[in-house]
């Protein structure tokens, strides 16, 4: 026996379970939802034709043929029962495993070996630096790191590959594309440009102070790096392309990216070189707590920063634009 | 301090679970970032505050801002090809 | 059976990874598959630096000169985290622009009919 509520649409559960998987907005109407008519552009339309448009109309038909569709739902249902048989088979031996686990935080586990021993009490004097796992990663183990700011580089340059327009061999994908960035970006919004211009000097800043203070205190190369990246794809939101293409275009990013990676690798190159040969190499660690101390630590945070905001910046504007 | 490391775990996978049951991929995207964002608080709990430094600057900060532009040049993508059809 | 009772970042960890695992399989929309992947990540990383925690030590950034060995958590496995951490946003943008680029071709995020697409234009 259930009693019907003949006012369903108006009632609580109905509202919520509809919020739930996304259909009701309980503030639609009040907010911009839609993108800006066309008139708002101004400018004359370029007329242009999606090849691909004419060929996918006819593939919902095509696509429920009989011989392929009754192979397709064969294969689809044993293919998720052996993907749940797989699942249900790997999470029970892995937690099999983890109960064989030393118990969580054993000082006696065997990972609690002499290396980290090493690393905590000869850190401070062979390093200079306060911070025992920044030391570790830009002067004991230096050439991970050497190959973690490479896998950024080549990350960059394959996105570069993939999604970029080139204005000279092809002004017609090029205006297509800023076409389609033009859709649902705000112009000359206020409220974002004022926002912009409080957050984005503070953001810029605290990215440069956590950068260079990354042997004292916790933070370091990427952190900043990210950060001052963050920045970066504010203030290019907030006011545009043509303001941040003055001091931040493809050729300046592409100096600093390799003039980093360089750098990098000289300096560290030097200092390996004079450390297996025991030559006396002119670096020195320092008195730690200064920020001019540990040797190479803060030239090579630098490096990494500068390497890290650049990527992240050039993957926003790659997907954004198709250009640097 | 047990029981505030279980309530964050908890949290985390209540976040998985919501992230394969959602509809909607902007909703899914935004409860990608709560998810990096309490791993933060997971590793401070931890005691690393370099790593989450970096997960908070990295994970919820710029995967999210590339998860939004994607969404965003796709359905631009989608619209232009509507109207396309349109005229 | 007696780290079930202490070790929940191990146990959570495992849990994570297999229901990102599940994601990456299961899901036919391409960007929730690259959340999937995402989380198992994720999970690598929470159980890798769970090993380095030792009971009643603090972070490892020296403080009044104690150089004692058994005075902080172990070092290493947050090294080998905060790399962790920055490719995994390098793979995750790759994989976006694939997706990009394959629904600029396909029209779709639909990982069935790219494949049903494909096969059609193979014949």
């Amino acid at each position: 026996m259930s009693k019907k509520n003949p006012n369903y649409q108006n009632s609580f559960a109905d509202k919520f379970t509809r919020w739930v998987k996304g259909d009701y907005d309980p503030i639609e109407g009040q907010m911009e939802m839609n993108a800006p008519d066309k008139e708002v552009f101004g400018d004359e339309r370029i007329r242009y034709v999606h090849l691909h448009i004419v060929k996918s109309n006819n593939y919902s038909e095509r696509m429920f043929e009989e011989g392929l569709a009754k192979n397709v739902r064969r294969f689809t249902g044993l293919y998720k029962i052996f993907g749940v048989i797989v699942s249900v088979f790997i999470a029970c031996l892995l937690l099999w495993t983890v109960s064989f686990l030393p118990e969580f935080g054993d000082p006696n586990a065997p990972e609690n070996n002499e290396v980290a021993a090493r690393y905590i009490e000869q850190g401070l004097n062979e390093t200079g630096a306060v911070n025992i796992v920044t030391g570790m990663i830009l002067d004991y183990r230096a050439f991970d790191t050497f190959g973690e700011s490479c896998v950024l580089f080549v990350a960059s340059c394959c996105v570069l590959i993939l999604l970029r327009v080139d204005k000279d061999e092809d002004p017609e994908s090029r205006a297509i594309e800023d076409m389609n960035d033009r859709h649902y970006e705000p112009r000359n919004d206020t409220i974002l440009q004022k926002v912009a211009d409080f957050l984005v000097p503070l953001m810029i800043i605290f990215g440069i102070y956590v950068v260079l203070n990354g042997h004292i205190s916790p933070g370091g190369g990427f952190s900043g790096g990210a950060i001052i990246g963050s920045g970066l794809i504010l203030y290019l939101t907030a006011y545009g392309f043509e303001k941040t293409q003055r001091f931040m275009n493809e050729k300046v990013v592409k100096a600093l990216t390799v003039g980093a990676l360089t750098f990098y690798c000289f300096a560290k190159s030097y200092s390996f070189y004079t450390g297996a040969n025991h030559l006396h190499s002119i670096i020195t660690p320092g008195t730690p707590g200064n920020i001019l101390s540990a040797g190479l630590i803060v030239y090579l945070n630098i490096c990494v920063g500068i390497v890290v905001a650049c990527t992240m910046y050039s993957f926003y504007t790659l997907f954004r634009k198709g250009g640097i | 301090m047990t029981e505030l490391r279980i309530i964050l775990l908890v949290f985390l996978l209540v976040c998985a679970i919501a992230v394969s049951f959602s509809k909607n991929l902007l909703i899914s995207v935004v409860i990608y970032m709560a998810f990096s964002l309490i791993m933060a608080i997971v590793w401070l709990l931890l005691e690393s505050p370099d790593l989450a430094i970096t997960e908070a600057a990295v994970g919820a900060g710029v995967t999210s801002i590339l998860f939004f532009v994607t969404l965003k040049k796709i359905r631009s993508i989608k619209t232009t090809a509507e109207e396309d059809i349109d005229e | 059976m007696g780290s079930f009772a202490t070790n929940y970042e191990e146990i959570a960890a495992v849990l994570l990874f297999v229901i990102g695992m599940s994601n990456l399989v299961f899901q036919p929309n391409l960007l929730k598959k690259i959340i999937g992947l995402d989380i198992m990540d994720a999970a690598v990383y929470l159980f890798l630096a769970a090993k380095g925690y030792i009971e009643g030590r603090t972070a490892p950034i020296v403080v009044d000169g104690i150089l004692d060995a058994s005075h902080y958590i172990n070092p290493v496995p947050a090294g080998l985290v905060l790399t962790g951490i920055v490719v995994s946003v390098s793979v995750s943008a790759l994989m976006m622009a694939l997706t990009v680029c394959l629904y600029r071709e396909y029209h779709t995020l639909n990982i069935d009919e790219i494949m049903m697409k494909l096969r059609k234009e193979e014949d």
